[in-house]
């Protein structure tokens, strides 16, 4: 008798705040998390996510959202690695779920599947928190595809520009055999022969070596003082460092960001004193407080790409305010100048001030965690830190 | 002709990239395919699972090395890799005879033609295999705690005042002068010892051995014991002078068996010779000459590209077109080893 009331029970409740759901849908608009939460990143993506409902949860707690309105977060996975399924997964969020925008995808094949297919087709805008291909910049997207990550072209300028600054005309560059290190080497060289540099060899490494020292012996041969490693620093991209510093072939390295982190210092034997590169982030105001308001919310926001995705978010929410509703054309059509200047700067934790602004007839340009700022195709340029090592890595400068 | 200095200068580059690198590389190679050339003159079949004994031997080594470290033990500025190396050798031969009873045995008894052993050997690498990643991990291992350098090259730079540095590792030192001793003990080992003679014996012609006394059991138990030796001392000595990767002791299978099969397979000389032809072929070819051009030639010879045959991601490559150039035009090998059927 007593499990028969309880079930009894529960069923009313269930089917009360079904109910109470229910209503609350009406009014909720509803906009897509699309991200690789199966597969290769998965360790990184829940985050993301919890970072982007994040600004959800505050333009919805704000009152001030089209006057009151609620955003409701539905979540999607790309699988990251099969492009079909992120299709037919966004497909399923655009007519279905009937999302107005959405925050995605996570990886770059994804995300050029879910533009060419989805977004550009149906007029629906994605901003992307950590696609990084270079190819992206030119997909086919009918103007729906932004991104808060900057574009891998971006670090390789940056990079080449730091190189001529200190006055190194001619380079080695050793890269990892994937497509993040041939499109790290492939931008790189073009924006540092075009700056005046010189390239003298450009040769792949495989990861997983036991040994490179033939590798560094084809390297120095080219008559380089200098070497770019473009890799990653657990794998072939310190034995590349390692064995140079052994046959002093070269002594001090010029690292993008797959190479830089504490655990490279510690793993080489030798000195590694002068080796300088470049490392994504910031060290804005923005990004600080970014960090609190994530902790305040019981996120933690220091790792890869969780700023990104809080902005992803926001730039949405942001969006829907400047052009008084939650259509899609006019989401995508508002993205840009909520982003870019001219307005009043907006920072981390400042939605409800900023959706008050833009209530009013206002204008905002946010800046948020990531510093964004987008160029034409609507890219963040993305703020990369000069860091050098003595003895360990300090940054120098943002650029 | 260009001045003595510069011929110094080149000589010193290529001692620094090709012939101390090729020298300690062919050292590692000789040792793994005398082990792999003694298995096949003996008990006649080509042992796939050999490159992951060396893996096995090593990660003993290692682990024992790890818990002398723990304990303070500390033999500077030899490396503690060397005081546990005999009882990686001892685990790794009772794994090695242990193997033999549970799976090759077997088929011996039974007769079996060559291939399948050679195909259970394939089942008993990738058991190998396994059981190495379960204990280890599938990750980058390092274990030498020794001294590094003989030689810093920078410190050739100033001593002799080129321009062209020559860094000497103790490990290259230390795999040369084992790889010696050892490849001298078991020459004198087969030729002048009893044992080894009824293991040539043996080798030779089985029937006749077995009528004259020899017992097979203790010849198939004593050539496992120097194989697992041979497998063991290979595999530290190259996982202290690079790393310690099971993938990558899988992989030297490849140029193991090249440097045997060169040699002639079954002829221990030829594996010391093979390893050696394997190594310095595989730096050789792969390594860009251009400095060295430059050092040697005049002005207007020198070479504006890299002067190099092949990219260095063609190493694994090398040994195999030497695998397969021998087997098509000399298959008995430089010193006339056996033909694997």
């Amino acid at each position: 008798m007593r499990k028969t009331l309880l079930a009894t029970a529960t069923a009313l409740a269930l089917s009360a705040s079904m109910t109470a759901m229910a209503a609350s849908h009406s009014e909720a608009i509803k906009v897509g998390v699309i991200l690789g939460f199966t597969g290769p990143i998965e360790s990184l993506t829940p985050t993301m996510a919890d970072s982007a409902e994040l600004a959800f949860k505050e333009a919805s707690e704000s009152g001030a959202l089209l006057d009151g309105k609620k955003i409701e977060a539905v979540r999607a996975d790309t699988t990251c690695v099969d492009a079909a399924v992120a299709s037919s997964a966004a497909e399923r969020l655009v007519t279905s779920e009937k999302v107005v925008a959405m925050v995605g995808a996570a990886c770059s094949g994804s995300s050029t599947a879910i533009a060419t297919k989805v977004a550009a087709a149906n007029g629906v805008a994605m901003i992307s928190p950590s696609s990084t291909s270079p190819a992206l910049t030119t997909v086919e997207d009918n103007g729906m595809f932004f991104r808060t990550a900057p574009s891998d072209a971006r670090q390789g300028e940056v990079l080449a520009g730091i190189v001529i600054d200190r006055d190194i005309k001619e380079v080695a560059i050793t890269y990892t055999n994937n497509d993040y290190g041939k499109g790290l080497a492939e931008s790189f060289s073009t924006a540092y022969k075009a700056k005046g540099g010189k390239v003298a060899i450009s040769a792949a490494h495989e990861d997983g070596k036991a040994d490179y020292s033939a590798e560094v012996g084809a390297l120095s041969a080219s008559g380089a003082e200098e070497l770019v490693v473009l890799g990653y620093l657990d794998q072939g991209g310190r034995g590349v460092i390692q064995a140079s510093l052994d046959a002093d072939a070269f002594s001090r390295f010029i690292l993008a960001d797959g190479m830089i982190g504490d655990s490279l210092i510690k793993n080489v034997d030798g000195s590694l004193n002068g080796t300088f590169g470049t490392l994504p982030g910031s060290e804005s105001a923005g990004a600080k407080m970014f960090l609190d308001h994530a902790k305040a919310n019981g996120i933690d926001g220091d790792g890869p790409y969780r700023a990104e995705s809080y902005d992803a978010a926001a730039l949405l929410v942001l969006a829907m305010q400047a052009g008084k509703s939650a259509d899609r054309a006019s989401i995508a059509k508002n993205i840009m100048s909520v982003a870019n200047a001219p307005g009043e700067k907006i920072l981390p934790g400042q939605i409800a001030k900023a959706l008050k602004i833009l209530a009013e007839g206002g204008e905002v340009d946010y800046d948020g965690a990531s510093n964004v700022e987008f160029s034409e195709v609507g890219e963040a340029a993305g703020s990369y830190k000069e860091v050098e090592v003595a003895p360990k890595f300090n940054t120098m400068k943002v650029h | 002709m260009p001045e003595t200095i510069e011929m110094l200068n080149a000589l010193t580059l290529f001692s620094n990239f090709v012939l101390i690198p090729g020298l300690a590389y062919g050292s590692q190679l000789a040792l793994g395919a005398l082990g792999v050339t003694l298995v096949f003159g003996i008990l006649r079949f080509a042992n796939f699972a050999h490159g992951d004994l060396m893996a096995f031997g090593t990660m003993v080594t290692i682990l024992m090395t790890w818990w002398l470290q723990s304990l303070g033990v500390s033999i500077s500025p030899l490396p503690t890799a060397l005081i546990a190396l005999p009882i990686g050798i001892i685990v790794t031969a009772l794994f090695a005879v242990a193997t033999d009873k549970a799976v090759f045995s077997f088929y011996r008894l039974k007769k079996s033609p060559p291939v399948i052993l050679t195909i259970a050997s394939i089942g008993v690498m990738f058991m190998m295999n396994a059981i190495v990643r379960f204990i280890i991990g599938p990750n980058d291992q390092r274990f030498y705690d020794g001294e590094k350098f003989l030689m810093k090259a920078r410190e050739f730079k100033q001593l002799t005042g080129l321009d062209e540095g020559l860094s000497i590792r103790y490990t290259q030192v230390l795999t040369v002068v084992v790889a010696l001793v050892v490849v001298i003990a078991l020459f004198w080992f087969l030729q002048r010892s009893r044992t080894g003679k009824a293991m040539r014996a043996f080798s030779d012609n089985e029937d006749l051995a077995l009528l004259s006394g020899i017992n097979p059991d203790r010849v198939v138990l004593i050539t496992w014991i120097i194989a697992a030796a041979l497998a063991t001392i290979a595999g530290v000595l190259y996982g202290m002078d690079k790393s310690f990767k099971p993938f990558t002791y899988f992989q030297l299978l490849l140029p193991i068996f090249a440097a045997a099969i060169v040699g002639g397979i079954g002829h221990p000389v030829g594996a010391v010779v093979g390893g050696y032809v394997v190594a310095f072929s595989e730096v050789m070819v792969t390594y860009a000459y251009k400095k060295v051009f430059v050092y040697v030639l005049p002005e207007d010879w020198q070479p504006e590209g890299l002067s190099q045959l092949l990219s260095t991601d063609y190493k694994f490559a090398v040994s195999f077109i030497i695998l397969v150039v021998v087997l098509l035009i000399k298959p008995t090998g430089l010193f006339k080893g056996k033909v694997i059927k």
